[in-house]
């Protein structure tokens, strides 16, 4: 009513008794016009005062810093890395220690996650409880308790750095590390890649006649047993030719106990061990209680409906509940996923290399561009979560409920 | 409603942008009435708090003396404890009015971080710290060793340049807060802990077994540690430089907290001008004639400082070394008030 008293006599006569400020949409417009010069205003005043400030102090703002020489070291490097090499560099190895201890995360994560989640769901009145347990004990106590607690717990637990846990054919175990060995490929072994590629690509063929089978005749086909059985069949084979026709396809080389440890062979650093353990089960925890939620969200009915149409427990949870779970799961479960990725930036306090410790943190503090380095760190960070929502977005939506 | 939302929003962005333009330091330190002092976030000697909260060390002292040349009392002095890697932002931002945290005076800090030095208060250099068990007894041994240090130091720059130049193999583990790299070298993670030489023999006596290790011969770098302030307030640089350099004179004329005042009648011209009794030292750097005789009576002169806080009667049991006065064959060596 109010908008119409308002606005009707104004476009009539000139409405000399009103003023328009009391049109709802003018005063819509004008709040909305002013709310903007207010964010901008503040932006603005943000940006310049830090500019005057910069000035005043003498320091320069730019990125051409990334093109400077670093001069110190990162012990976990996935890419070329020297003491000589640039800031722009170092962005690049944080960078990717961060994806690496993320993307590790998240995969450990979701299995331990769906496991006690559905653990918590058992008629077993002892595992049952041992997940909440579990739950209950993680979720509750801060990360960077948690964080210490493993990283100490793994150094204190393992043998010291001049002695080893030989572990046979897994290679060296201490308090520096897992030192596995390293694989040096022989010539030809570019053959098992292809026959590997090659057999994976046949598992997908045989899950997707399977499933057309199944849905024609009714019968079942083994497509677990039977990929497992193609992929070592294929490795098999490839290895064997390869072997005859040019010697041996990959020899490993084993590390060796030094003078100050072990020395050769691929390397796990107890840092990132350490990172990731408390990550993995921390989020676990919250994951496992969004499990439980989805499977409880979906009704008792079709549990008794799967049962009287002949299905087991098994095919029932995987055939039948989780499907229709996932659909409540996934959206929580993108928002975990994210928390994740940010709270790897907590492996500064235990010397992981990751974004945060050797970018924000090292590089910044040589350098003292605090504005521009954390610009743009927080850019990344923003990049990776907004990269991973859209993915778990499209992924929510092929899961969604299609209506036919 | 709307007529009165605008001037409000452009007021407050006016006067958010007039507080772009600040004030003196000395004059912000006074209004407040305390002086904001950024230290370590525990290092034994330097800057350290007791079970009771109360701060102390040499860092420490050098704070309270430019608090009681200010104040006429070194009890007003608020501590803020930063790591390594925030101290700079810390006082770049203003958090901080004076940074006195073992500080190494380099180049770029000085430069490009928007600093000023404001002198020296501890010779240093970098050291290494070993298992006794380890059997090495020289730097040079150390090829493949695993090093652990702090981030956002000059000894994580310093060890790389060091095991380049010596073609040696090395891994650094790097932690941000002193207290974790203490613990992973006492875990065993890494076979070398480095750090300032006088960090070392600090850090030390965390271990759980002190006795079990050592400190190697070789010193790979130079660290002037001294207290830092902003870059462009010349005044307070002074303040801060002229305070440090009275400790160091007043050993040197051999002035100390208890004799202070009788020194003030003593005949020397020397004395007369650096107690305030000749002249107008003091008001020249905006503070009280007797700014001086203020600091030290607070903290006593640089050899109190030092035999108090570091000396070989405290659990550090540190040498004067470098760190004596010129004429004792040290590099401490203040020019003079005149």
């Amino acid at each position: 009513m109010a908008v119409q008293d308002a606005g009707v006599p104004r476009l009539a006569g000139g409405g000399s008794g009103f003023s328009v400020l009391n049109d709802q949409r003018v005063r819509g417009v004008l709040f909305q016009v002013l709310l903007v010069i207010g964010v901008v205003s503040f932006a603005w005043w943000l940006i310049s005062n830090t500019a005057a400030n910069l000035r005043a102090q003498g320091i320069e703002f730019g990125f051409g810093i990334l093109w400077n020489t670093a001069g110190f070291s990162i012990n976990q490097t996935l890419i070329e890395y020297q003491e000589n090499s640039t800031y722009g560099r170092v962005y690049v190895v944080g960078l990717l220690n961060t994806l690496l201890v993320a993307a590790l995360g998240v995969v450990l994560a979701t299995v331990l996650g769906f496991i006690v989640g559905i653990a918590r769901l058992s008629n077993n009145w002892i595992i049952a409880r041992a997940a909440t347990v579990y739950i209950e004990v993680l979720r509750n106590i801060p990360l960077l308790l948690q964080i210490f607690i493993w990283y100490f717990a793994v150094l204190r637990l393992l043998p010291a750095k001049r002695e080893a846990l030989d572990l046979g054919p897994f290679g060296l175990l201490n308090i520096a590390g897992w030192y596995a060995p390293s694989p040096i490929f022989g010539e030809g072994f570019s053959v098992v890649v292809i026959a590997l590629l090659l057999a994976i690509l046949g598992c997908f063929a045989i899950s997707s006649w399977a499933r057309k089978r199944l849905a024609a005749t009714g019968q079942p086909f083994p497509v677990f047993l039977a990929s497992v059985g193609l992929i070592v069949a294929a490795l098999v084979v490839s290895l064997l030719l390869v072997a005859l026709i040019w010697g041996r396809p990959l020899t490993l080389e084993y590390p060796t106990l030094g003078n100050f440890g072990p020395r050769g062979g691929a390397r796990l650093f107890p840092e990132l061990m350490g990172l990731l353990l408390a990550l993995s089960t921390y989020t676990a925890s919250f994951i496992a209680e969004i499990v439980r939620a989805g499977i409880l969200a979906v009704s008792r009915g079709q549990t008794e409906a799967s049962y009287s149409l002949g299905l087991r427990s098994g095919p029932t949870l995987r055939l039948v509940i989780i499907p229709q779970a996932m659909r409540v799961i996934i959206p929580p479960l993108t928002s975990q996923y994210l928390n994740l990725t940010k709270n790897s930036s907590l492996a500064v306090a235990i010397a992981y290399p990751d974004l945060v410790s050797v970018f924000a943190g090292t590089a910044l503090n040589q350098t003292g561009r605090a504005v521009e380095f954390i610009l743009i760190t927080m850019a990344t960070y923003l990049m990776i979560s907004l990269i991973t929502s859209l993915f778990m977005n499209w992924y929510n939506a092929r899961m969604a409920l299609v209506e036919r | 409603m709307g007529k009165m939302l605008l001037p409000i929003v452009a007021g407050a962005a006016l006067g958010l942008t007039a507080s772009v333009a600040s004030a003196a330091t000395l004059d912000e330190v006074k209004e407040r009435g305390e002086l904001v002092c950024g230290v370590s976030q525990g290092l034994p000697g330097f800057s350290n708090p007791d079970a009771q909260g109360a701060w102390s060390g040499i860092d420490v002292d050098v704070c309270r003396a430019i608090a009681a040349a200010i104040f006429g009392d070194d009890s007003k002095v608020s501590y803020t404890p930063l790591s390594a890697k925030e101290r700079f932002t810390a006082l770049q931002s203003g958090e901080v009015d004076l940074l006195s945290r073992n500080t190494t005076w380099t180049m770029s800090r000085d430069s490009e971080l928007g600093l000023n030095f404001a002198g020296v208060n501890y010779y240093d250099g970098q050291g290494f710290m070993v298992r006794k068990d380890l059997g090495v007894n020289s730097a040079t041994q150390l090829s493949g060793a695993a090093v652990c240090t702090n981030t956002g130091t000059t000894t994580e720059l310093n060890v790389a340049d060091y095991f380049r130049a010596q073609r040696m193999e090395y891994e650094v583990v790097a932690f941000e807060k002193a207290d974790e790299v203490v613990a992973a070298y006492d875990a065993g993670r890494c076979d070398v802990y480095t750090t300032d030489a006088s960090g070392l023999y600090a850090q030390r006596l965390k271990l759980a077994n002190p006795g079990d290790h050592m400190v190697l011969p070789e010193i790979i770098s130079k660290e002037p540690l001294g207290p830092a302030v902003r870059q462009g307030d010349d005044q307070w640089l002074d303040i801060v430089k002229w305070t440090l350099n009275a400790l160091i004179n007043a050993e040197e004329m051999g002035i100390t907290s208890a004799n202070v005042e009788e020194m003030k009648g003593s005949g020397d011209p020397a004395i007369a001008r650096l107690l305030g009794v000749e002249g107008s030292f003091g008001e020249a750097i905006g503070l009280d004639n007797d700014w001086a005789a203020k600091a030290i009576a607070a903290v006593g002169n640089y050899s109190e400082m030092f035999e108090r806080n570091v000396g070989p009667n405290t659990d550090l049991g540190i040498q004067r070394g470098l760190n004596a006065l010129w004429r004792d064959g040290g590099i401490l060596y203040a020019p003079p008030v005149r």
